[in-house]
């Protein structure tokens, strides 16, 4: 393999990568997996706790059903696909009570209920069901990263104003994270409250809608003023590269509309299949 | 006295969608409008009913067994086959039911709320809390109209924001969490009315 070819190699597995991190965030894009999402975030270290434990769930069962991919027959997939996903769970309940009974205690009922977690059955029907073995382990691992990610970011926000905290408590026997003495007397307990959780999450969201939008608009401004200039002086070249940039942007947008149909058709065979078409409803509303 | 505080415990006091966030997943999908929010409502209390009452006969048997480590792949088995079950029952001998619960019936499989009073309920084994099998099922009856109460008003307000002025970044899910936001801040009154 040349060097182009590694670039080329490392590019295309990041993207995967990137994909479940940023692009289709299971928490704040996808909105998936809202349970845990609120329950488990009123501390920093629970938040990643829960996401590290969906991630190495997601992990090995995407390779498991990618490998196990054409032995599965496609009518009884959904049930094989639970029971996978079942034995890993149950997997981490036993390493979590041994090791660190801590989090154990403190995830609770939210850690049997990752089988119910529809980030993993939506990766691995939409993904791991039709993928190689190391991209769909891939794959798994970026959608979990995601979900970590803004999971202990909600969690920190969370433990900050409602504990005046950060990423405190204990882990295996070992002292974690700092407690801001002159936070604590402040604290406002509603973030640690069921109602924190909601108001975080939804004005997180919020947030990002906004930045997206702003995003973009910045982008199509840059592309129009640039067509402008060159119209202006009248330099038919960088005309002709302004055009083709626009056209290329144009092509990009219906590519990533098409992306956004396939993910959704994904998701409403998924979701057909576990209901036999009537959770369509389901994914008709809000979107 | 002892059923009338599990009832209101189980309703108000720990309402699974507020307080517990437990099915929040139906709760912000399908609370669009009052009328789909009311079947879907229907459907899960149908469901928790029967599956409590299951889940109790299952971990008795776990525990004959000595296998309670089997339990969380159990659980989700046995409700998949059973919400299946019950949908074929009802289409062959309640057709009106089976209309009127129509497609929030399988949606069900899916609804952590269903899996998680199963386990909430069978882990007070062994602990003062134990509970009957009566208790059992009535703490899954009126843990679901809990969430039929959450989602029936969240849906009412939903309606509403329809007409509302809402700045362009909050519209969707945004603002519907903040409304559920506010809802969770109510029901924190209730807390300290079942000891």
């Amino acid at each position: 393999m040349n060097k182009i070819q590694i670039n080329d190699f490392l590019k295309q597995k990041g993207s995967i990568i990137a994909n479940g991190i940023v692009t289709n965030n299971p928490v704040f894009r996808l909105v998936l997996g809202t349970c845990p999402t609120l329950a488990t975030t009123s501390s920093a270290i629970n938040g990643m706790g829960m996401g590290l434990a969906a991630t190495f769930v997601l992990v090995c069962s995407n390779v498991l059903i990618s490998l196990l991919r054409k032995v599965i027959p496609d009518k009884i997939r959904i049930p094989a696909f639970v029971v996978i996903i079942a034995t890993f769970v149950t997997l981490v309940q036993m390493l979590l009570q041994k090791f660190i009974p801590s989090l154990y205690e403190s995830l609770g009922i939210f850690l049997p209920l990752i089988v119910v977690n529809c980030i993993i059955l939506a990766r691995a029907e939409a993904f791991a069901s039709t993928n190689k073995v190391f991209n769909s382990a891939l794959d798994g691992l970026g959608m979990g990263l995601g979900f970590t990610a803004s999971l202990m970011l909600i969690g920190i926000i969370r433990e900050f104003f409602g504990a005046g905290s950060l990423f405190y408590g204990s882990l295996a026997g070992i002292e974690t994270g700092i407690q801001i003495e002159a936070l604590a007397d402040y604290s406002l307990n509603i973030f640690v409250l069921p109602a924190g959780g909601f108001l975080v999450f939804g004005l997180l969201m919020a947030l990002i809608n906004y930045l997206t939008d702003l995003h973009n608009k910045k982008k199509e401004l840059k592309a129009e003023a640039k067509k402008e200039d060159a119209l202006k002086e009248g330099r038919k070249e960088d005309l002709h590269i302004a055009f083709k940039e626009a056209d290329l942007k144009e092509k990009n947008d219906e590519a990533s509309i098409e992306d956004k149909a396939k993910a959704d058709d994904a998701k409403d065979a998924l979701k057909n299949a576990l209901s036999d078409g009537t959770l369509n409803t389901l994914a008709g509303e809000d979107r | 006295m002892e059923f009338l505080l599990l009832i209101i415990s189980a309703i108000f006091v720990n309402n699974f969608v507020l307080s517990q966030f437990l099915g929040i997943c139906p709760f912000l999908g399908v609370s669009r409008k009052t009328d789909t929010a009311l079947g879907m409502g229907f459907a899960v209390i149908f469901v928790m009913g029967i599956a409590s009452v299951f889940a109790w006969l299952v971990q008795k048997a776990l525990v004959a067994l000595n296998v309670e480590y089997l339990q969380t792949i159990t659980f989700i088995l046995v409700i998949a086959a059973l919400v299946q079950l019950v949908e074929m029952v009802l289409k062959r001998f309640m057709p009106s039911l089976y209309s009127a619960l129509g497609v929030y019936l399988p949606l069900i499989t899916t609804n952590c709320a269903v899996l998680g009073v199963a386990i909430l309920n069978v882990n007070t084994y062994g602990t003062e809390t134990a509970m009957s099998l009566l208790q059992f099922f009535l703490n899954g009856i009126f843990s679901g109209m809990g969430f039929t109460l959450a989602i029936l008003l969240l849906a009412g307000i939903r309606e509403k924001l329809e007409y509302a002025d809402i700045p362009k970044p909050f519209k969707g899910f945004p603002i519907t969490l903040i409304s559920a936001c506010l809802m969770s801040m109510a029901f924190v009154a209730f807390s300290g009315m079942v000891g």
